[in-house]
């Protein structure tokens, strides 16, 4: 493996918005998750978002594909709103790819079934066609090998690069990921990371949730920090690790940092 | 009508008292009746867990949809016919609909659907239970790469569901079979209503209680039997 150097020139701003927050606030009861969030990612942009538990990071990245519902403000994908509950907002969940904490591989279908089931079930491709790309996306994540297995005879990395896969196999146009690395062993971690860069390398639009510096400095092009709901800072991954701005930045890196 | 509970014997058959000790002859000279009594249980007992079974998952498809009004249907139904006593139910049927509207169904078909309806309820709450076993995850995944609700439900959350739905539907079916006696009473040919024929002619009830209680039991067996099977498959396919 060589050294990950990814380009990380700054996006010119507003060229081509991708994915579009627009005041977008949330609550859970009395409980203010999403305040005035405005963001805006950029094609081929990598944004990492970063924060103490319970900010509303998990809460932002479902939003963004509607498994949560928001109570005010504006979210669209590539200038098309998120539309009501119903086939339109299906079709633009499929744009979205989303990779959770607990993998979520559908634990009764084998790993190439896991990734050809959104290609024949919602982009109607040929059966043959759909294995055809599921196996060369397995391949591509490493895991190729395992394509018979059931998710349960996998290993969380290898479950976890399956998702990625099934992800992919719906060509969307930008991936979410909820601390993809989380729920691993650290020794499956880098594994995970390595088919995220690669994807990064490869001009994905990316909104990754993770605690992992590494990646954040190497593949991420802008870091968000978010604390109470909020959005506290933004800024380029060497400039917010080395020189935060805002208290609550320092003081949450000081805290992770020190592990 | 003849629900009414009998008084007295009726009017015994002079003829047919000579058979009335030996209770394999009761079976024997009736056996035409009584297969058809039996084919008449079975068949109304498949029919009716085949609508219940069809009826029951649409309805758990509906108390877990994000469409307030279908929940709110789903509901009402459950909390109607799972509370409702069953023989009320036919009553109703029989005497109460036709009053507002004469659909003039025969009995078979009145029987099919009180008990499709009834037990629709049961199966509702069986899957729905089943359902809610399967992880969130599941369901959030198949949603995030652009499956349906019905697809969601349909490929990944259903069959999922299926091996921890199969005991309760095995007891529920099991009911079934038992409770489509009531049916006899409301002159449907089967198995229940056969003995009422021949104890009004003055064999001796005890004996044909016997019969028509093997006959229920090659049923339920069957039943269980069959979803034993079903479980053991299911557990070899992963
Ligand atoms: N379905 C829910 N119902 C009620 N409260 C919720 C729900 N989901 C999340 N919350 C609350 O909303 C807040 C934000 O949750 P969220 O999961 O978005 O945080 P997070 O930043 O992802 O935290 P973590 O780092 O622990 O994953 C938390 O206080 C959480 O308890
Ligand atoms: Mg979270």
């Amino acid at each position: 493996m060589t050294e990950v150097s990814v380009t990380k020139d700054a996006i010119p701003p507003g060229a081509d918005d991708l994915v579009v927050l627009k005041n977008v606030n949330k609550h859970f009861g009395a409980l203010h998750v999403l305040q005035d969030i405005d963001l805006t990612i950029a094609r081929g942009e990598v944004v990492v978002v970063i924060g103490p538990s319970g900010s509303g990071k998990s809460t932002l990245c479902r939003a963004i594909n509607r498994l949560e519902t928001i109570d005010s403000g504006d979210i669209s994908i590539d200038g098309k709103p998120l539309p009501q509950e119903g086939k339109e907002l299906a079709r633009l969940r499929a744009d979205v790819g989303m990779v959770f904490q607990s993998f979520n591989l559908f634990a009764h279908k084998t790993v190439l079934e896991n990734v050809t089931l959104g290609q024949t079930k919602v982009r109607k491709t040929g059966k043959a066609e759909a294995e055809e790309k599921a196996r060369r996306l397995l391949d591509r994540v490493g895991v190729a090998a395992q394509a018979d297995k059931y998710p349960a005879q996998l290993s969380g990395g290898q479950q976890q690069r399956v998702a990625i896969a099934r992800a992919l196999a719906m060509d969307p146009k930008v991936m979410l990921f909820d601390e993809p690395t989380s729920a691993l062993d650290p020794e499956m971690i880098n594994e995970v990371l390595e088919v995220m860069q690669q994807l990064a390398r490869d001009g994905m639009t990316m909104i990754v949730v993770t605690h992992e510096m590494g990646f954040a400095r190497s593949a991420a092009n802008r870091v968000v920090f978010m604390a109470d709901g909020r959005i506290v800072e933004e800024a380029v991954p060497d400039q917010f690790f080395s020189n935060p701005r805002s208290d609550r930045a320092k003081d949450f890196l000081s805290k992770i940092l020190k592990h | 009508m003849r629900i009414a509970v009998r008084t007295g014997a009726g009017a015994p058959c002079p003829t047919t008292a000579a058979h009335e000790d030996i209770p394999v002859n009761v079976l024997l000279d009736h056996l035409a009746e009584f297969r058809e009594g039996f084919i008449g249980t079975v068949w109304l007992t498949v029919a009716s867990s085949v609508l219940a079974l069809l009826l029951g998952v649409v309805l758990a498809g509906f108390r877990v949809s994000p469409v307030p009004p279908l929940r709110f249907f789903g509901a009402a139904w459950v909390t109607l016919f799972r509370n409702t006593p069953l023989t009320l139910l036919f009553l109703t049927i029989w005497f109460a609909v036709p009053q507002v509207f004469d659909f003039g169904f025969d009995p078979w078909t009145k029987a099919l659907i009180v008990l499709s309806v009834y037990t629709s309820s049961f199966v509702c709450e069986a899957v729905r239970s089943g359902i809610n076993t399967v992880p969130l995850g599941q369901a959030e995944a198949a949603r995030s790469i652009g499956m349906t609700f019905f697809q969601t439900l349909g490929s990944i959350v259903l069959p999922q569901a299926v091996r921890t739905v199969l005991p309760p539907l095995s007891s529920i079916f099991i009911a079934l079979t038992k409770n489509s006696a009531i049916a006899g009473a409301f002159s449907v040919t089967e198995l229940f209503g056969w003995q009422k024929v021949l104890s009004d002619q003055g064999f001796a009830i005890a004996w044909l209680f016997l019969w028509v209680a093997l006959g229920y039991l090659v049923i339920t067996f069957t039943i269980s039997g069959l979803f034993r099977l079903l479980e053991r498959s299911l557990e070899v396919a992963r």
